[in-house]
Formats: structure tokens, C-alpha cells, sequence
């Protein structure tokens, strides 16, 4: 079963309600397609993982959800809307974003970090609510007071997220969320973001090239190629052979980990 | 010491008028630089040609940028009319604008450039519109880096600011320019220790509103800002106190003659009950089009400078003649009132020193033709761009090995120091006499005669109960009791006076 970007699959799923559906999406920068035609639905209440190499078009697909890029070809509907035609603060309003570089702003404070999403809308965050939100991510809510640049990496992309959920949103976006945290870090934080998205009832999209941690924590993975999206499948489908060349690539990266060292394990 | 100290206390109204100057310069630099900026920041395009203009402006040396807004304001009078003021604050401001321009400008674009994309990012994704972006996101950060560059702009503005003294713009020039003309080193002094006092004052404050932006400290820049508010508002009120539409404005071009003479009238108004402002030390090219614009009010002149460079005739009709179709011409183009001449000739005329004629057998010009090219020739800044000096170069066909350009003061230095052999000297300078200098002989007459003549604007020329105040001063000056004046004030050392007490001195003089 071979799949290219000649020829996108077509995916669909029935359970659940489709919260994000995207129509053919292409976005071309000149002559280079970065996305090329991609059709899917998102179910509501569901984790995806989004995993490709470099290049292969997962960010400008992200991205065009909240339309920090805008489509050259097709449609993204959110709840059955155009997103482009959708009031753009209302529309970010209503989806958190977590972004790699976490990009906390370096002249506010993690208080007022987590309360501008609220803030832009007319909308005054209270002490308590920034308080929950640094709860729910495990920080001492006195660090509200405190400056970004205090703060560790992993702190600072645990604000992130908080400010991504201040506005209590339908939809989580997150690209290379722990990209840039070690190891511990981020598997810790994968965890607890996993943890939230059940507990609050998110719809979330994670960009990430490291399919392991696709395979761990979502519970559908979405793979592209070359502006393509080449295959659709959940974990345990791929885990079993499923999804094509590129999606099997990339699995056989941790699983052949995974074998070294269970190897090494046993041979003392 | 003492004298420094008094003439800085008495420079109290060119102060304000420096700091009103700067202030407003800066401030109008801010307000195209600032919008430019950010529109720079949105376009690369707009920002080459945004940073190319300010650099090109930059290279324009101050002194020459201020002098061209003079032509410039003055044909733009074709669109704004007759009111729109050519000399004074608005071509200084102008000119300081966009002098200030670059530093506001590249610091601004170069913050707002190369602030972190990610943050920028993150600005979008948190739902920022563009306004909300630019005022809570891009224009915090930058604030330290904009804040460098008015700061810059602010010590740059505040010492080229000195340099409005040469349109008729009074600042802290003014006492700069005079004592340079009258060799009154105290004055200089002063001048310079007040601008740059000025500068140092302003630079620390606007540096304590750029830590404050950086570090955040509300305090800090709430402080240094409501300091500069202060002084430019202490500064406004002493300015909008003293202006008085009656008051005569009497013009002098840079060297000490001019001073004394302005001195002189001015007494003699001030004691006819008008009150009176001097715009000391302006180009020479720009007081005829001042006084014939209004901008000032009277001015002294000279018949061969009106001659050759506003009626622009080469022949030489005689001294009379000369003078009386002047009159007549200004009456007719400027409607400038030539109120009459003061007795004496200031002419240009070249001088040598005696041993040095002696030693090359020069008395006249002709003599000097065949030694020209072995001497080194001093003028003043204007002079080898003079109709005077073509028409004597080319009557003789005089060469000179090298030319050199000299404050008139240093001329006669240059002369005693040997660094010039022959100098473009004036008939009326006390130097002459004093330093035993011999005048060489002009007999083709092609240097004209220049008679000093009182000018009266048009805004005052029918003005006869100022006309009769001046009249005892006309006829009235001897070249001797110039020269005796001028020298009292160009001398070194002992006896030497200023402009002022030349001026009342030579009043004694002619009796008045």
C-alpha cells in the first residue's frame, strides 16, 4: 500500500460530531505548494496528533485553523463556519494556542500573560481564575506576580498553556508544543496536557514530528507528507502495520529504540 | 570666571528660546518619524527609501541645511502667501526636524524590526488586531530603543540648534557667534557651556525615561518626562512673555562693524521709546532678503554689495551715482526705504603687511600680478565667491598660488602669522591702522565703493518718527571714528569693549 502526495486520502470519521472540517485546503507560496488539498474531519472531544518531517505542511495546516495563515484553495469550517469569514479576535477567542516558542510576552507578567486572550475580548480575568489556570498546570499560583523571564522553560510553556485555556476554548491548537523542553519536561507536560483535554472536554491538534509521542498520547494520528495527508489511522492501527510507507517510517523509529533497548536489557 | 558666570545669567531669554527651539524640533521629528517608522516596519520598501532620505538629509552639513530653507520658504510664499515667515523659527525648526529625523527613525525601524517573530506570533495567536498588536505588544518593546534615538536626536538638535543664530533665529548661538566676530572668548564660553549643559541635562533625563521603559519602572520615566515638560513649559512662558508685536528688529551680518552699528541704532530707538531686538551675527547673503521680506526691520548695508549681488551690475558709475540709483532701485523692487548713508566706506580693499610689501616691491594690485602665484591669498568665507573679487581677478588677471578661507577676525592673524601674504581686507577695519598693514593701491577701480547705508523694511519704512530718531547718525561717521570702534572691539587684551560699550563710546564720539 503505497501512498503519495500525488493522491491525498480522503478522511472521514462518523463518531462524534465534527467540530473541524477541512475542504481541500491548499496554501501555495509562489510556486511551492506547502499544503496541497487536504480534506478531513475533526471529531469533537478527540486528541490528534499531526506528525510529519520538516516541511511536510502539519504548522501551515495548524495554522490555517486560526488563521495565522490564511488558504490560497479550499475551506477550513470550524463548528460549520468559514473560518476566514468568522470575526479573527472572536475566532482565536475560541481556540487556545500553544505555539513552540511559547512566546510569552516578556513586558507583561504571567498574571496578565494568562488574562490577555480575555482581556482583548472587553473581558477582566479575575486573581481566582488566574489562580485555577495556574493550578490546573501545577504552578504556584503566586508566580501570577512574577515575570516571564524568571521562570524555567518548562514553566514558561506550562504558562503557555494556561493562557491558551484562559478563554475556556472549544479548540486546542498546540505546534512542537514541548519541542524545546528536555525530556522529563516534556513528557510530564504531554501528560498533564493529555490529563486536561479529557477533564475539560477539549478538542485538541498537536503538531509534533516525534511519532512517539503521537502514538502515546493522541488517540488518532494524522500523517503527512510533502503538503499531503498520507495517512489517518489510530495509534494501535499504526503500531499494527497500517497508515502506508512514510506513516511506517516513522514508526519504526521508536519501536526500533524501543527494541535496542529492550535488547540491552536483556543481554547484561 | 565672574564674567562667564554674569553673561550666563544674562542669557536667561536665549535659553528659552534654545530650549522652545530644540523642543519643538524634536517634537516634529517625533511625529513624521514615529508613523514612518511603523509603517516602515510593515514595509521593507518604505524603509529603504524612509532610511535613504534621513541619511541623505544627514549629510547635508546643519549650517547649509538651515540656510536653504531661507530660498526654500521664500518661493513657497507663491503657495502660502506673503505672511509665511522666511527667516527665524520656522525655517530653524524645519531645518532641526529633519536634521533629528535619522536617529528617530533607524532606531525606531531597526526596534521595530527585529523584535522577537515569535512574540509577534504569539500577539496574533492570542487574537491581536493590528492596532492592539502595535500598542501592546511592538511598541512596548521598542520603547527603550526609540527612547536611544530621540535621545540622539535630542543632544544632536540641541547643538546644531546653536546654528539657528545665522537665519535670525535668537538661541544660544547668539552669544557664540559674537564673541567668535569680536574675539570675546568669555562669550564663546558661555554660549557653549550653556548648550552643552543644556545637552547633558536633556540627555540624562531622557536617559532615565529610556532605563525607566527598559526596566519597566513606572516611576522612572514618569520622572525624567515630567522633568522635560518642566523646563519646555518654563521655557514656553518665558518666550510667550516677552513678545511684543512693536518691537524693531535690527539685524547684524557676522563681524563687529555690524554689531556696533546695531548697538548704535538700537540706543538710539530705544532712547525714541521703541523697544528693540537684535538678530546679531546673520549670513550676509540672507539680510537684504530679510530686510526686504520684514522679517527684520533695519539692517546696515553696504552700496557695493546691493550693487553687485542684488542689482547684480558689474560697471563702476562713481560713488554718488552708485548710491543714488540703489535708492532709487530698492524703492522700486524691495520697497526697502534706503535711509541714508552714515558717512563712512567699508570696502574691500587688499592689504599686506609692510615688510612683506616692501620686501616684494608691491603697491598696487598691477604690482602684484607677476608675484601671485608664489602667495597665498586669505578671504572671508563669502569672498572668492564675490562678483567683487571676479571683477578684480579677471581686471588684472591676478593668480594666486593658494586660497584660503577665514573668519574675518582670523584674517589678520593669518596675515601677522604669515599664513596668508595678501587678505581681502575691509577700509574700515581698525586693523589696519593698528597693525601697520598697507592697502594695495586699485587703480583700474574695479573694487566698487561701499558706502554703509541704513535699510528699513517695508514694515517700517513709513515710519517717520523712526526715521527721525535715526537721522543724527546719518553723515555722521567718519572712517576714522569706525575704525577706532571696530578695533576697540576686535583688539586683544586691554581696552578691548564690547559691542555694546564700542557703540556707546562711538555715540560719544559723533556727539549725539
Amino acid at each position: 500500500m503505497k501512498r503519495t502526495g500525488a493522491s491525498p486520502i480522503t478522511a472521514t470519521r462518523e463518531n462524534g460530531d465534527a467540530i473541524l472540517r477541512f475542504e481541500q485546503v491548499e496554501r501555495r507560496y509562489g510556486e511551492v505548494v506547502a499544503v496541497g488539498g487536504v480534506s478531513c474531519e475533526i471529531a469533537a472531544g478527540s486528541f490528534v496528533a499531526l506528525v510529519g518531517a520538516s516541511g511536510s505542511g502539519k504548522s501551515t495546516l495548524l495554522k490555517m485553523v486560526n488563521t495565522l495563515v490564511e488558504p490560497t484553495g479550499g475551506r477550513v469550517l470550524f463548528g460549520g463556519e468559514d473560518v476566514t469569514t468568522l470575526r479573527q479576535a472572536h475566532l482565536r477567542r475560541r481556540v487556545g494556542y500553544v505555539f513552540q516558542g511559547i512566546g510569552l510576552f516578556p513586558h507583561f507578567t504571567v498574571g496578565e500573560n494568562i488574562a490577555i486572550g480575555p482581556r482583548l475580548a472587553g473581558e477582566k480575568l479575575s486573581p481566582q481564575r488566574i489562580s485555577e489556570l495556574l493550578e490546573l498546570v501545577e504552578l504556584d499560583p503566586d508566580m501570577a506576580r512574577r515575570t516571564p523571564d524568571a521562570l524555567s522553560g518548562g514553566q514558561r510553556q506550562r504558562v503557555g498553556v494556561a493562557r491558551a485555556l484562559a478563554g475556556d476554548p472549544e479548540l486546542l491548537l498546540m505546534d512542537e508544543p514541548f519541542g524545546a523542553l528536555d525530556p522529563i519536561t516534556r513528557d510530564a507536560l504531554g501528560n498533564k496536557v493529555r490529563e486536561l483535554h479529557t477533564k475539560l472536554g477539549l478538542t485538541t491538534i498537536m503538531v509534533t514530528h516525534d511519532m512517539a509521542e503521537a502514538l502515546l498520547l493522541a488517540d488518532r494520528v494524522l500523517v503527512m507528507s510533502e503538503g499531503a495527508l498520507v495517512a489517518d489511522d489510530t495509534p494501535r492501527a499504526l503500531l499494527a502495520g497500517a497508515g502506508g510507507k512514510v506513516a511506517q517510517g516513522l514508526v519504526a523509529v521508536p519501536r526500533q529504540q524501543a527494541e535496542r533497548l529492550a535488547h540491552m536489557e536483556d543481554t547484561p | 570666571m565672574s564674567g562667564i558666570l554674569d553673561i550666563l545669567l544674562g542669557l536667561g531669554d536665549k535659553f528659552a528660546a534654545h530650549i522652545v527651539l530644540s523642543a519643538s524640533a524634536i517634537g516634529l521629528g517625533m511625529a513624521v518619524a514615529l508613523p514612518l517608522a511603523v509603517w516602515a516596519s510593515r514595509s521593507p520598501a518604505v524603509a529603504r527609501v524612509a532610511l535613504g532620505f534621513a541619511s541623505l538629509v544627514q549629510t547635508i552639513p546643519a549650517l547649509a541645511l538651515l540656510a536653504l530653507f531661507f530660498p526654500i520658504l521664500l518661493s513657497l510664499r507663491a503657495v502660502f502667501g506673503e505672511g509665511l515667515p522666511t527667516l527665524g523659527f520656522l525655517p530653524a525648526l524645519l531645518a532641526l526636524a529633519l536634521y533629528a529625523l535619522l536617529p528617530i527613525l533607524r532606531n525606531a525601524v531597526t526596534a521595530m524590526v527585529n523584535l522577537d517573530p515569535e512574540i509577534l506570533e504569539a500577539a496574533d495567536g492570542v487574537g491581536m488586531t493590528g492596532a492592539q498588536k502595535l500598542r501592546l505588544v511592538q511598541l512596548p518593546l521598542a520603547a527603550p530603543f526609540i527612547m536611544a534615538g530621540i535621545r540622539t536626536a535630542s543632544v544632536w538638535t540641541i547643538g546644531a540648534a546653536t546654528l539657528a543664530t545665522t537665519i535670525g533665529q535668537p538661541s544660544l548661538g547668539d552669544p557664540i557667534f559674537a564673541g567668535l566676530q569680536t574675539q570675546n572668548w568669555a562669550l564663546v564660553l558661555a554660549g557653549c557651556i550653556a548648550s552643552a549643559g543644556l545637552a547633558l541635562v536633556v540627555d540624562a533625563l531622557l536617559g532615565l525615561v529610556e532605563r525607566g521603559f527598559a526596566s519597566r519602572r513606572r516611576w522612572m520615566w514618569i520622572t525624567g518626562l515630567a522633568a522635560v515638560a518642566l523646563g519646555v513649559g518654563g521655557a514656553l512662558f518665558v518666550q510667550t512673555g516677552g513678545e511684543d508685536e512693536d518691537t524693531v528688529v535690527i539685524a547684524s551680518k557676522q563681524f563687529s562693524e555690524q554689531y556696533i552699528l546695531a548697538q548704535l541704532i538700537g540706543a538710539q530707538l530705544e532712547a525714541a521709546g521703541y523697544s528693540v531686538e537684535y538678530r546679531d551675527g546673520l549670513g550676509s547673503a540672507v539680510v537684504h532678503s530679510a530686510v526686504a521680506s520684514s522679517s527684520i526691520d533695519i539692517s546696515v548695508d553696504y552700496t557695493g554689495t546691493i550693487w553687485t549681488n542684488e542689482m547684480e551690475r558689474t560697471d563702476n558709475p562713481g560713488r554718488d551715482a552708485m548710491y543714488e540709483a540703489i535708492v532709487d532701485w530698492e524703492q522700486e523692487n524691495t520697497g526697502v526705504r534706503v535711509l541714508g548713508r552714515l558717512g563712512f566706506e567699508n570696502a574691500y580693499a587688499f592689504a599686506m603687511r609692510e615688510d612683506r610689501a616692501r620686501e616684494l616691491g608691491v603697491i598696487s594690485l598691477t604690482d602684484l600680478v607677476a608675484h601671485g602665484p608664489q602667495l597665498t591669498v586669505g578671504g572671508d568665507p563669502e569672498f572668492f565667491e564675490r562678483p567683487e573679487w571676479i571683477a578684480v581677478r579677471d581686471a588684472y588677471g591676478l593668480r594666486f598660488g593658494e586660497t584660503r578661507n577665514f573668519a574675518p577676525t582670523f584674517m589678520y592673524n593669518a596675515l601677522r602669522s604669515g599664513e596668508a601674504d595678501v587678505i581681502s581686507a575691509y577700509t574700515s577695519d581698525g586693523r589696519i591702522a593698528a597693525d601697520r598693514l598697507v592697502v594695495l593701491e586699485d587703480p583700474k577701480e574695479a573694487l566698487p565703493s561701499y558706502d554703509a547705508m541704513v535699510m528699513l523694511s517695508p514694515r517700517v519704512a513709513g515710519d517717520e518718527r523712526l526715521a527721525a530718531a535715526l537721522e543724527p547718525l546719518i553723515g555722521a561717521i567718519s572712517v576714522e571714528a569706525m575704525r577706532e570702534a571696530n578695533f576697540a572691539v576686535d583688539r586683544e587684551g586691554e581696552g578691548k569693549l564690547s559691542p555694546r560699550d564700542a557703540a556707546r563710546e562711538l555715540a560719544d564720539k559723533i556727539g549725539l
